[in-house]
């Protein structure tokens, strides 16, 4: 099975000589289609780096990057574009929903970026809806959703059509803890039917909703968690390590 | 955790039999705090005593005795839900200890170790959350049980990644000597443990 994000030894730098930064080191990830990963870190551990990195909105130094099989490293711009508007959906703290559209046309945006016609891009965004139980908000703007319910819309529209790796950076870090929770349900609910996620935080709480966590140090990963929370482990006694 | 007191709180409910309070009080909190059936009985026989809930057979014994609360037990229970519950931190928290020592242990690295403490809790906060995931999004009662775990546990990663945060700021983590701090914050320190 080919893995829907791999990471090979990237790295990056930023700036040259007493100022260059290593925001990035040799860091190895794979995520395959159906799981959960979260990348989690302190404040400039590069978290965000590697987020833009997998998302093909910034390049590694070194080191090479697989989505879906395919090399970034091989692609035109134009290539990397299109590769980004049909798998690849972003989720961001701050939502970036457009104020001027409804959910809906929110979530149908990006296929008709992609050139499908209006109608059909609705029927699909739609869909998207739907299947997050979402389908009731569809004619609505987002100042007239809640902060929880605009994420959601905004995962939506990440997953709409196609796409296969939603990346989301700090998703309900503007939300209160059952708000979050809400979100990351959807979120996880996505993943189960075969998106590969990668959710990058701070927070604890977040993390321990994906089957695996990958610590970030430093710009290096240095440790993971050990196997997927699942229903063997559940009244096992916990060994103290 | 008071299991008396979330006895008394199931018996207000109606009469019920000493396996079925065991029963009820797992499915209640998710399975988190599991209950030997030893405890529930020896917790019912001391309810007893005290007048706080009352048999069908007060000489009898075994899985058919059904227990009720009395007056004196809803009073109790209604006076131990507006008690603020203890809220000074145990005297000694072991995870502090295991940091603060392993600043002054040549040869050991307190990132690694910090690290080590934070995978395993993450490790057990996503058990947690993975039973609330595979829950029934209305069953509020194991989700108040799980989050109080979560919120405790992700307490304790936040305590360690502020210790990872301070260590790392250090020019050198070289332990403080006791010598060095001034008598009177010593004592205060000392007071407040």
């Amino acid at each position: 099975m080919t893995a829907m994000l791999e990471l090979r030894q990237v790295s990056k730098v930023y700036g040259s000589g007493p100022t260059r930064v290593h925001a990035l080191w040799e860091v190895d990830l794979t995520v395959d289609g159906g799981e959960l990963v979260a990348v989690m870190g302190p404040s400039g551990s590069g978290k965000s780096t590697l987020l833009t990195i997998a998302g093909s909105l910034e390049e590694p130094s070194a080191g090479e990057v697989l989505v879906d099989g395919s090399a970034l490293a091989g692609m035109t711009r134009n290539q990397r574009a299109r590769l980004r508007r049909r798998l690849i959906g972003y989720v961001f703290q701050d939502f970036n929903l457009l104020a001027g559209l409804t959910a809906v046309e929110n979530v149908a945006l990006p296929l008709e970026l992609d050139g499908l016609g209006q109608r059909a891009a609705r029927a699909v965004g739609l869909a998207a809806l739907d299947e997050l139980g979402l389908a009731d908000h569809a004619d609505r703007f987002p100042d007239e959703l809640s902060g929880g319910e605009r994420q959601r819309i905004a995962i939506a529209r990440a997953v709409v059509g196609d796409r296969r790796l939603l990346l989301a950076d700090e998703p309900t870090g503007a939300l209160d803890s059952v708000n979050g929770e809400a979100v990351m349900r959807l979120l996880r609910a996505a993943c189960k039917r075969g998106v590969a996620g990668v959710v990058v935080t701070h927070d604890a709480q977040l993390a321990s909703w994906a089957d695996r966590v990958v610590f970030l140090r430093d710009g290096r990963a240095v440790d993971q968690t050990a196997r997927p929370p699942g229903p063997e482990s559940l009244l096992a006694p916990r060994p103290n390590r | 955790m008071s299991v008396r007191h979330a006895l008394l709180a199931l018996l207000t409910e109606g009469p019920k039999y000493g396996l079925q309070l065991r029963h009820e009080f797992e499915t209640r909190t998710g399975e988190v705090w599991p209950l030997n059936v030893g405890q529930v009985y020896t917790t019912l026989q001391r309810l007893e005593r005290d007048g706080l809930v009352e048999s069908d057979d007060p000489e009898g014994d075994g899985p058919q005795k059904g227990f009720r609360i009395t007056p004196a037990g809803g009073q109790e229970l209604a006076e131990w839900l507006h008690t603020p519950p203890g809220t000074v931190a145990p005297p000694r928290d072991e995870l502090v200890i295991k940091v603060l020592v392993a600043i002054s242990v040549p040869g050991v690295d307190v990132h690694e170790l910090i690290q080590v403490h934070r995978r395993h809790l993450v490790e057990l906060m996503q058990h947690y959350t993975y039973v609330k995931a595979e829950a029934a999004e209305h069953d509020v009662g194991l989700a108040l049980v799980v989050d109080a775990e979560l919120f405790r546990l992700e307490a304790v990663v936040r305590w360690l990644d502020a210790a990872d945060t301070r260590l790392t700021s250090l020019p050198a983590a070289s332990p403080v000597p006791a010598s060095a701090v001034p008598a009177r914050r010593r004592h205060r320190l000392e007071v407040r443990r």
